[in-house]
């Protein structure tokens, strides 16, 4: 038989696992932490999802190019945030330069 | 013997490669999925940064008790497709049978609880952008642009339930007729896959759009 077959009892505590983390993440939303609000919801998300791809999806018991696989798809998950936040977010650090204005201007008539 | 070679599919040496070249198609699949939702998770952080109060108060107009209660109901329906999974492997017919319809029923109530009660409620209160929106509170236009993540989000993740409901129906049926065994049960692994995936996804969206508003 391919592929490796986990005892019941481990499902089982992941799952208890998954549940107490579900119930932390939702109290602590009640709770003020300013910025650290946001920071503890992704974390444990984070967490949550390590347990569910570790071993409800078998990636603990997996070959090295699944691992690669998964850890590639995640790169460029990084890239496509990552790129795009930055730009986003620092398109008001340069000025525009003054003599475009007059450039468009210039253009439009 | 006889099983084993009914099993494995000509182009194969083994069932250990056929099983991983099954596993390595389905991941590769997934990983695309992740840019899929990617895009949307990328949107609304840049939406939810620009316009920080009327998102807030958005989240804070969704019901965390339902939201949490359907985390629950989707936990438990992947500890079920695991299990599922587990039978299989071991030639279970019976509990495997038992499991899936374990899966598919936890994973309509998730569905069943989305529509009879939020997106209803939702509806009713005028939150629904295009179809019935009547709130005409501060920063209405904002407010509008969250419920269309959330509706969007939301939307596109339940059709990935509703996908995988009916790929779990098929599931059940081939494991009626006795299709799967020790030797052959990649079909159940991979559907596996599929919805451990459609999980992880709402534990991403239950914390975005439910839980970072400020409800302190």
């Amino acid at each position: 038989m391919p592929g490796h077959v986990v005892p019941k009892k481990l499902y089982i505590l992941v799952f208890a696992a998954l549940i107490v983390l579900t119930g932390l993440t939702t109290s602590v939303a009640f709770i003020n932490l300013g910025k650290w609000n946001t920071v503890a919801a992704l974390v444990i998300a984070v967490c949550k999802a390590t347990l569910v791809v570790l071993f409800f999806m078998h990636l603990r018991w997996s070959s090295n190019l699944l691992r690669i696989v998964v850890a590639s798809s995640l790169v460029w998950l990084a890239i496509l945030i990552g790129l795009t936040l930055s730009d986003v977010f620092t398109r008001d650090w340069t000025p525009i330069p003054s003599n475009w204005e007059a450039q468009i201007q210039q253009d439009v008539r | 013997m006889h099983s084993s070679a009914a099993a494995l599919a000509e182009q194969f040496d083994d069932l250990e490669q056929q099983h991983e070249a099954s596993s390595l198609g389905m991941w590769v699949f997934l990983a695309t999925e992740v840019m899929f939702f990617g895009g949307l998770f990328t949107a609304y952080i840049i939406f939810r940064n620009l316009y920080l109060p009327a998102f807030e108060a958005g989240s804070r107009l969704l019901d965390v008790r339902i939201g949490a209660f359907n985390t629950a109901v989707l936990l438990c329906s992947s500890l079920t497709m695991a299990l599922a999974v587990r039978a299989a492997q071991l030639g279970k017919k019976g509990a495997l049978i038992t499991f899936l319809l374990l899966t598919l029923l936890l994973g309509l109530t998730f569905v069943g609880v989305k529509l009879a009660f939020e997106w209803r409620h939702d509806f009713s209160e005028g939150l629904v952008p295009g179809l019935n929106w009547t709130f005409d509170g501060p920063d209405s236009r904002h407010l509008e642009l969250f419920f269309c993540f959330y509706f969007f989000m939301t939307g596109v993740h339940a059709l990935h339930m509703v996908i995988g409901v009916g790929v779990l129906t098929v599931l059940i049926n081939m494991a009626w007729r006795g299709k799967f065994s020790p030797q052959r049960y990649n079909t159940v692994e991979m559907s596996g896959l599929y919805w451990h995936f459609v999980d992880i996804i709402w534990i991403f969206l239950f914390p975005l759009l439910y839980l970072i508003g400020g409800r302190y």
